[in-house]
């Protein structure tokens, strides 16, 4: 059940844009899609290494303003030196985006995880509005307030294929929803992989993790580039997707919807960030049916508060939980044998464990 | 085995040991007893490589291992039992066993020191699956214990293996590092039950306010007059 279920999931949501003709709310679930993808890569670091990045919005941004960069083609001149730099194709624009940003994760995991805690989380939100101060200022190269418009949308395809260029709703929801399921498969191996099993180590007991011979930062800077490099991958989808940035994209409020996305969603679960994307994405366009623009936001955060006040953990554990216990019900812990157990450890405790010094250490 | 030499600790400008030296011969157990905030920690912190040393030496097995990263010093052979805390919670029973062969590269000799650990602690293999936040105190000490062999270690160290647990429960843990001991492991142990821990150790050291102000045999240590005045509380062990 379990496994086939994020399968059933994608078939699902291939079938949307057949079905939905209002092209306004597959534009939504286009930008929560994209928004997912972050919150995917913040759950990277929030969920399995406990590290809260409150400024994950400058890897998104720098996503975005690279690959839009890239794709437009810019010329400024630095101490004097002409730098000009020709149109490449957006996709090209895309990787050197997620690129980027890793690297921007790797810089800032190598400077910050030297502090934890609450001094991380002051590195990163003044790492995300450092970002936006030189996107604003830095006129020559990002148009500042004036944004950077016309970034032209994707082109799939060799030439030997013939070339679609993603003008379309359908198209571009199509191409964020395999962006997702990569993400989720990509992540779910991770997690699964000795590395994973690190960060996770690392996140419910540090000391123990270094005892049994976790490195540390090696870790925790492996989790910011990945989570930097999916949310670049993010941010330039969005780049290509609206075709209009400005250092707007750098709102704190930003960060605050992918965090907010993990932790109603379930941090540290694969499916949470996917759950709470879908129901924070649309929230605010569903409820601008039903009330008016001042009720909409109050809503909101009244429907924040309560799962966070209802299901602490996140939506997707609950309803684990949920099943879990539909599935075995009236299971037993078994403490009536566990005395017979105690017992017989103890009869053995003198003989125990003789492999320790049978065998030679490997390293 | 292990030697220590003049070694200082220091927490910012707090000199959590002032020079210590201590030495833990193969095969042994020694036992580190002393009051709260003593070093006893840190002690086997430094040795372990979590804290760093602001000078002296530890010497293992003939090296020099001050200062190495710590899962170089577990490599060579050093298991480091942390108190508090002993597993991790929201992993099973299995995936704690598992991540203490962590640095290890021999996938089946891990396997088959994975059945041997489940077969010396029944308790742990009925609940394998189990997430180990769910366990009871004691059996969080056999995974604890279960997954420092998982490393295949030359020396062990215990921080703390009584603290919080069930009287019936602590003579269980320490009979088990005594096997440990039988088999052939050479253990370090830091204990604030220190009756027991003097009772059972090859050789003590008194630790007070980070530095080493007596060592000797167990039974010396437990008849010397300063230790029951201190530590042991004059006619409650009788």
């Amino acid at each position: 059940m379990k496994q086939v279920f994020p399968l059933i999931a994608l078939a699902f949501f291939a079938t949307v844009p057949l079905w939905l003709q209002d092209q306004y709310y597959l534009h939504t679930l286009v930008v929560a899609g994209i928004f997912m993808l972050a919150a995917m890569s913040l759950n990277l670091l929030l969920g399995y290494t406990g590290q809260l990045s409150l400024g994950h919005v400058a890897f998104f941004g720098i996503g975005a303003y690279v690959s839009a960069l890239t794709s437009l083609g810019f010329s400024l001149s630095i101490f004097g030196v002409q730098i000009t730099h020709e149109p490449w194709p957006p996709f090209i624009g895309l990787i050197l985006g997620a690129l980027a940003a890793g690297l921007c994760g790797y810089l800032i995991g190598k400077l910050a995880f030297r502090v934890r805690g609450a001094y991380f989380v002051i590195v990163t939100i003044s790492f995300a509005e450092v970002v936006r101060l030189v996107s604003l200022n830095w006129v020559e190269l990002t148009n500042g307030p004036l944004a950077l418009p016309g970034i032209p949308p994707l082109t799939l395809g060799f030439d030997w294929t013939g070339y679609v260029t993603l003008w379309g709703k359908a198209q571009n929801y199509y191409l964020v929803l395999v962006f997702i399921a990569l993400a989720y498969v990509l992540i779910k191996r991770l997690v699964q992989s000795p590395y994973g099993r690190a960060m996770i180590a690392l996140r419910e007991n540090e000391t123990l993790a270094v005892s049994v011979g976790i490195s540390v930062t090696k870790y925790l800077v492996l989790a910011a580039i990945f989570s930097g490099a999916l949310a670049g991958l993010a941010g330039g989808l969005y780049a290509h997707y609206i075709q209009i940035i400005d250092p707007m994209i750098f709102m704190f409020l930003n960060t605050v919807t992918m965090v907010i996305m993990v932790i109603t969603g379930g941090k540290g679960t694969l499916a949470g960030p996917i759950v709470g994307g879908l129901i924070f994405g649309l929230a605010p366009v569903v409820l601008r049916n039903y009330v008016g623009p001042e009720v909409q936001w109050i809503l909101y955060g009244v429907l924040m508060i309560l799962i966070v006040f209802v299901l602490p953990e996140g939506i997707v554990p609950a309803i684990e939980r949920w099943f879990n216990r539909k599935a075995k019900p009236g299971r037993k812990d078994g403490s009536a044998a566990g005395g017979k157990a105690a017992d017989r450890e103890t009869g053995q405790g003198g003989s125990t464990l003789a492999l320790a010094s049978s065998g030679k250490v490997n390293s | 085995m292990l030697e220590i030499k003049n070694l200082v600790c220091r927490y910012g400008k707090v000199t959590a040991l002032e020079g210590i030296s201590l030495k833990v011969p193969e095969k042994q157990l020694v036992v580190l007893v002393g009051a709260n905030g003593a070093g006893k920690s840190t002690t086997l912190r430094a040795i372990s490589g979590i804290v760093p040393a602001a000078s002296g030496q530890i010497i293992f097995d003939g090296e020099d291992i001050t200062g190495m990263a710590a899962g170089k010093i577990l490599a060579k052979g050093i298991a480091h039992c942390p108190e508090g805390r002993r597993v991790f919670g929201q992993m099973t029973v299995l995936e704690n066993l598992e991540i203490g062969a962590y640095l290890r590269r021999d996938p089946k000799e891990i396997s088959e020191d994975l059945d041997r650990v489940l077969e010396q602690f029944p308790r742990l293999a009925e609940r394998r699956k189990q997430v180990a936040g769910t366990l009871s105190g004691g059996e969080q000490q056999m995974l604890a214990i279960g997954r420092s062999m998982m490393s295949r270690p030359r020396l062990i160290m215990f921080d703390e293996p009584s603290l919080g647990l069930a009287p019936n429960i602590v003579e269980q843990t320490f009979s088990i590092i005594q096997g440990i001991r039988e088999a052939g492991t050479t253990v370090m142990m830091v204990e604030q039950n220190a009756f027991a821990a003097l009772d059972m150790c090859d050789y003590a050291y008194l630790l007070e306010a980070g530095s080493m102000v007596l060592e000797g045999k167990g039974e010396e240590l437990i008849k010397n007059p300063h230790v029951r005045e201190a530590y042991l509380g004059a006619g409650v062990h009788a």
